[in-house]
């Protein structure tokens, strides 16, 4: 291949990343864009308000349990090396609450809500619902994605938040059950540990990865091809999207909060 | 030239033009349909005639080509309100299967510029399905828990919910047994004579072409064949159209395609 071909595919390959990129904008901006306007969708709401939030809270709660009580775990083991057992209560604190509290509810959200959302949207359109849905004069952007991605920031932040008092708690139950911490001074270090950036930050990153599993979920829906196939590929595509662009998100949010 | 004085057709396909990738569908396809009157698209598998009807409401967008409906160009002005105007029945029924039955009927009454009550909206979707020979409790299932030829007439109810001008049926009759098939052909003649609604239908059911049609046109290679009035289908001459309404494997439309 020659060095100018091979510019050449790189290139293309390069536009072509960007133009997704600009799709994706494009399609996010139109989200916010439709949520504002009337009609506005009530059931639809409540309905996405169920799904993503009340119906996500067992899957929830049991990764942060888990995590949680494995976090104490290794970190008293960890910490034994050099006689910090002590730090046990701050270092789940704030390892739940900044980094594995958002980044896990954020990464089952990819799992359970973008995946659902993507596959009945790629469905109905692979049925002809979304022309229908048009041919009554339904926007789809309003009747069908507003409503998600809305209840996606309000509900995740909230999901978080429980995962983080959860995993808190997990740590909690291990390191005075097993590891012979006393409970009160427990949750007096976690609660003096914790500062009020530590909570924002966990939330904000609760919101900006639930738009962004809705929005996956949505984007890839719409955009999918025909048959079955066509559900498939949308409903993989946009797991790993939600997934990649959650974990780069939490990156940069992580960036913007603590070391800037 | 008596044309000019008559008033302009309903919908207005001028030289349409849509491929997909290397697969040219329409070729430049040209029909005319006048105000109040059926006219009942054949054509084989594959040749475009859905993708016609989706043309014209704007769900796909002809890459050349203008379509004109009541004179106006198709999506020049406000677009709910163009909309507003059609019923469509699609081939595969399309009910949304979130809602109950009564619900996908009623759906243009429940919202928008048409709204009425729920109890209203319920009743006029109940006397819908009754039309299309659905018994009222039905209203209350939802379409997974309905055969094929059910969802199809749940289909059709939805789109003359509204009693629009203009309606399109996309294969109205495909699934259903004769009987039913034949309730179905009377109904979309009824909605053409009683509510004087302009009608496109499209079909492979050669009996159903003999009842619901005014006029006939023929799809074929991306363009029409033949078009004319349902009378003349017998003493066309054209070998095409012969071959399609007697069913014969030799002709010059090939049989694989
Ligand atoms: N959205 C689409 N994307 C790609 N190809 C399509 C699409 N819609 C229709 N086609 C193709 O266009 C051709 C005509 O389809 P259609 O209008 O559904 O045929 P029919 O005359 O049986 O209704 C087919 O080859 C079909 O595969
Ligand atoms: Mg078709």
């Amino acid at each position: 291949m020659s060095p100018l071909s091979l510019l050449a595919r790189l290139g293309r390959l390069a536009l072509g990343a960007l133009a997704a990129v600009g799709r994706v904008a494009l399609f996010a901006i139109s989200t916010f864009t439709h949520m504002l306007r009337p009609p506005y969708y009530p059931r639809e709401f409540a309905l996405s308000l169920l799904q993503i939030g009340w119906l996500s809270l067992p899957v929830v709660g049991l990764t942060a349990v888990f995590t949680g009580g494995a976090l104490a775990l290794q970190i008293y083991a960890g910490g034994a090396r050099f006689n910090a057992e002590a730090v046990v209560p701050q270092i789940v604190a704030i390892g739940m609450v900044r980094e594995l509290g958002p980044v896990l509810v954020g990464l089952m959200i990819a799992a359970r809500v973008t995946s659902s959302i993507a596959a009945e949207i790629a469905t109905m359109k692979v049925t002809e619902q979304i022309d229908a849905l048009v041919t009554l004069s339904t926007n789809p952007m309003q009747y069908l994605v507003a409503p998600r991605v809305l209840a996606a920031l309000i509900t995740v932040p909230l999901l978080v938040g429980i995962g983080d008092v959860i995993g808190i708690a997990g740590g909690y139950a291990v390191a005075v059950h097993n590891l012979d911490f006393n409970a009160a001074a427990y949750l007096k270090n976690t609660v003096d540990f914790l500062e009020p950036l530590d909570v924002i930050s966990s939330l904000v990153k609760g919101a900006f990865f639930g738009v962004i599993a809705a929005t996956m979920g949505c984007y890839y829906g719409m955009q999918s091809g025909r048959g079955a196939q066509g559900v498939g590929s949308a409903t993989k595509s946009s797991v790993e999207a939600a997934a990649v662009l959650i974990l780069a998100a939490n990156f940069i949010l992580t960036g913007v909060f603590f070391s800037l | 030239m008596t044309q000019d004085q008559s008033p302009p057709p309903m919908i207005r396909m001028d030289g349409i033009h849509k491929a997909f990738g290397s697969n040219r569908v329409l070729r430049g396809m040209d029909l005319s349909i006048s105000r109040g009157s059926s006219m009942v698209i054949i054509g084989g598998s594959g040749t475009g005639k859905s993708v016609a009807l989706k043309s014209v409401l704007g769900l796909i967008k002809p890459d050349a080509g203008a379509i004109y409906v009541d004179g106006k160009p198709a999506g020049s002005g406000d677009r709910d309100a163009f909309l507003a105007r059609f019923g469509m029945l699609f081939q595969g029924g399309a009910l949304f299967d979130s809602l109950p039955v009564w619900k996908n009927v009623a759906f243009r009454l429940q919202r928008g510029a048409l709204k009425r009550p729920a109890d209203e909206a319920r009743a006029i979707a109940i006397e819908k399905l009754r039309r299309v020979g659905l018994k009222s409790d039905v209203a209350d299932r939802f379409p997974a828990e309905l055969s094929g030829g059910m969802q199809k007439r749940v289909g059709l109810a939805r789109a003359i919910a509204a009693e629009p001008e203009i309606i399109f049926f996309d294969e109205p009759t495909t699934g259903l047994d004769p009987i039913m098939s034949g309730v179905i052909n009377d109904l979309i003649r009824e909605i053409v004579v009683e509510m004087g609604a302009t009608a496109m239908t499209i079909t492979h059911d050669m009996s159903s072409v003999r009842a619901i049609a005014d006029t006939v046109a023929m799809l074929h290679d991306g363009v029409i064949k033949w078009v004319g009035p349902v009378a003349d289908l017998d003493q066309s001459g054209d070998p095409y159209l012969d071959q399609f309404i007697h069913g014969r494997a030799e002709g010059p439309i090939e049989a694989v395609r």
